[in-house]
């Protein structure tokens, strides 16, 4: 959309009849193009930067706010802690995004969200003023959610549920367990970041603990009657590590835990247990700028459906792990599918381009022991009540070898795939 | 499951409507030899049949794709076989009409037969050569040697690129842009036809993988045509 100023001044004159353009157009007098301001650079943020700044070709300032200079995805962390990846193949930086694509990336914290002067504050005290405000900032943990745990013992009993050094002090703490010592998990209820994640990290401790140290014990205190791929990793564990994996479930008092980082303990229904290592993965929330910004209805933030929209205020998206939306699990396919409808969006507010009918898709692939990929994947339509589930599959118990192995390396070129997508 | 006396009649009206002109279904193997004159170059079958540029053809139907031990397939048909596609009838007759549909980067040179009675004649003489004939059901319609061609009318569809490009975004999530290989094959410059003929073939499910079902079985023919319109540029 090309502005210039007779147009400004005949929408201006024809008043309440352009009335859906004045938003883009008031920017545009102050500071030329439309500003899009993205805060979360992982598998949402990135790749709704990444889409709109390419499919604008110049015609939206785009900013991505990102703590982190590299960034560890979360999706294969678990495959770094059973040894099959190196730390390192799954770090991304910024410099594509910023050096090809133009976008302004910004290594700071968002602190504060004016939403009705449209700014962002930045703990270095910068104003950021967007047209469009898109929040990705994955997940944070409830406060209490497991007895006895805080923030300040994740070094004691990591979570390792956002990847990089929780995932190296996480990887050598297993790798430092005595002989037959007992690994614990405490795992999350629903709804939660990547439903098979605390299962297929399950597999790589067992994988890990099988070759290492063979009398190793695995317990994972579940509040959750089910999880995701459930028979397929139940039938992975037995077929692979026979007799290591205790799994209590809210039957056993999996729901009922506490924990005690000095004394490293796990009690479990009034039974306490010594423990080498202890995986924490507490209940979660949106990031917490989402609350910031008040878009949050209890620990998520609710959206459109078909735009990706905070149903508190259109001119802020939600992607991914934060959004409530319906249907699609808490995954980093699924942000990045929700990316590129907003980013659509985004660009049809701002510049009129065309929009069509927002589609979603999500698999999720899971290793459970050295050429054993199973995956689950659903494809999925907005509506005007959520996001829902169109069609979907999962792979079968009993499945051969070989079909294991090639979704296994199916699950090798999604990562590089989807990265692709994300960071150029 | 509802049956009515109209979906019956449908259903009988299209078995005749399906049915070749050839009055054997099968096809004719005598004639069939003459077919294979064409594979012969690079396929043996037959007592002492050995693998040359191709795989030997003995014990074709119901042997797994890619399935000869040793023999070097290309990773697309070895994936398939890996999927659990096992040669039938149908699916031969759907591959030897056109191979780079069914599999993309297959490494068999050959460009197809569209004859659907060529076809039947072909694979009724390949059929000799297998243990378990009852691979080809002796019923119409999985031995009619139907022409699996995409309705012309379908392929003649001309995609629109930019809605093709918004649709792709779907595909980029795994099929990599820059044509690398990870185990996802590449997608990026395939001809139109060959696009449009393979996810119809997902569609129908029978070219086998369940994410590829999923995402082509939700699939518009307009869509289908935008994405083909979409890649095919992009490669250029």
């Amino acid at each position: 959309m090309k502005l210039n100023r007779r147009l400004f001044m005949g929408g201006a004159a024809a008043g309440a009849a352009v009335a859906t353009l004045a938003a883009p157009m008031a920017q545009a007098s102050n500071h030329g193009k439309p500003k899009v301001v993205v805060i979360g650079g992982g598998a949402g943020g990135a790749t709704a930067a990444r889409y709109i700044a390419k499919d604008s070709k110049g015609e939206i300032d785009v900013t991505l706010i990102e703590p982190s200079r590299s960034y560890y995805t979360c999706f294969f962390s678990n495959l770094y802690i059973g040894g099959f990846r190196e730390l390192n193949s799954i770090a991304h930086s910024y410099g594509t995004l910023a050096a090809e694509y133009g976008i302004n990336v910004v290594h700071d914290w968002a602190v504060g969200i004016d939403r009705d002067a449209r700014t962002v504050t930045l703990a270095g005290g910068a104003v950021l003023p967007y047209d469009r405000l898109i929040l990705s900032p994955g997940i944070d943990f409830v406060d209490g959610a497991v007895d006895g745990w805080d923030v300040s013992h994740q070094n004691a009993m990591p979570h390792a549920y956002k990847a990089g050094s929780q995932s190296e002090l996480l990887k050598a703490q297993i790798e430092a367990m005595p002989d037959g010592g007992t690994f614990a998990m405490i795992a999350p209820p629903n709804p939660f970041r990547c439903p098979p994640g605390p299962y297929e990290r399950i597999s790589m401790v067992a994988h890990v603990l099988k070759d290492r140290n063979p009398t190793a014990k695995i317990i994972i205190a579940d509040p959750k009657e089910k999880f995701s791929k459930m028979a397929l990793f139940q039938e992975g564990w037995a077929d692979h590590y026979d007799g290591m994996i205790d799994w209590i479930g809210p039957e056993f008092g999996g729901g009922n835990v506490s924990v005690n980082p000095e004394a490293m303990t796990v009690t479990i229904d009034g039974e306490e247990t010594k423990v080498d290592v202890c995986n924490v993965i507490p209940a979660m929330k949106a990031g917490r700028i989402c609350e910031i910004a008040g878009v949050n209805d209890g620990n998520w933030a609710p959206v459109n459906p078909h735009t990706m929209q905070s149903r508190a205020d259109e001119n802020i998206h939600v992607l991914g792990d934060a959004s409530h939306q319906g249907d699609m699990p808490k995954s980093g396919f699924a942000a990045n599918s929700q990316a590129k409808v907003a980013a659509m969006a985004v660009r049809a507010a701002l510049t009129g381009s065309k929009q069509f009918p927002a589609k979603f898709t999500n698999t999720c692939w899971s290793l459970i022991d050295t050429d054993d990929g199973v995956k689950v994947g659903a494809s999925y339509e907005a509506t005007d009540e959520k996001i829902a589930k169109v069609d979907g599959f999962i792979s079968q118990t009993g499945e051969d070898a070989a079909l294991r192995k090639t979704t296994y390396e199916e699950s090798i070129g999604w990562y590089a795939g989807i990265t692709a997508d994300m960071f150029g | 499951m509802g049956w009515n006396r109209h979906i019956i009649l449908g259903l009988v009206a299209t078995l005749v409507w399906a049915s070749p002109a050839s009055s054997n279904e099968l096809g004719d193997a005598d004639k069939g030899v003459e077919v294979f004159d064409e594979c012969a170059s690079c396929h043996s079958v037959g007592q002492g049949a050995k693998n040359r540029v191709g795989p030997h053809l003995n014990g074709l139907f119901g042997r797994r794709a890619a399935g000869i031990e040793g023999f070097r397939y290309s990773a697309g048909l070895t994936r398939m076989g890996k999927d659990g596609l096992v040669w039938n009838f149908d699916l031969l007759d759907r591959y030897v009409e056109n191979p780079k549909a069914f599999t993309s980067d297959t490494r068999m040179a050959y460009k197809g037969l569209k004859d659907a009675g060529q076809r039947a004649d072909l694979l009724a003489y390949l059929r000799r050569f297998s243990d378990d004939p009852a691979n080809i059901p002796e019923a119409a319609p999985t031995a009619s040697g139907t022409d699996h061609s995409v309705d012309p009318t379908i392929l003649a569809i001309q995609g629109d690129p930019d809605y093709g490009e918004y649709l792709s975004s779907e595909c980029t999530s795994c099929h990599q842009l820059s044509g690398d290989n990870d185990g996802i094959p590449p997608i990026i410059g395939w001809p139109a036809e060959d696009f449009v003929v393979a996810m119809h073939a997902y569609k129908d499910k029978f070219r086998p993988h369940p994410v590829m079902q999923m995402m082509a079985g939700r699939l518009s023919n307009e869509e289908i045509a935008a994405l083909a319109a979409y890649f095919a540029a992009a490669g250029s």
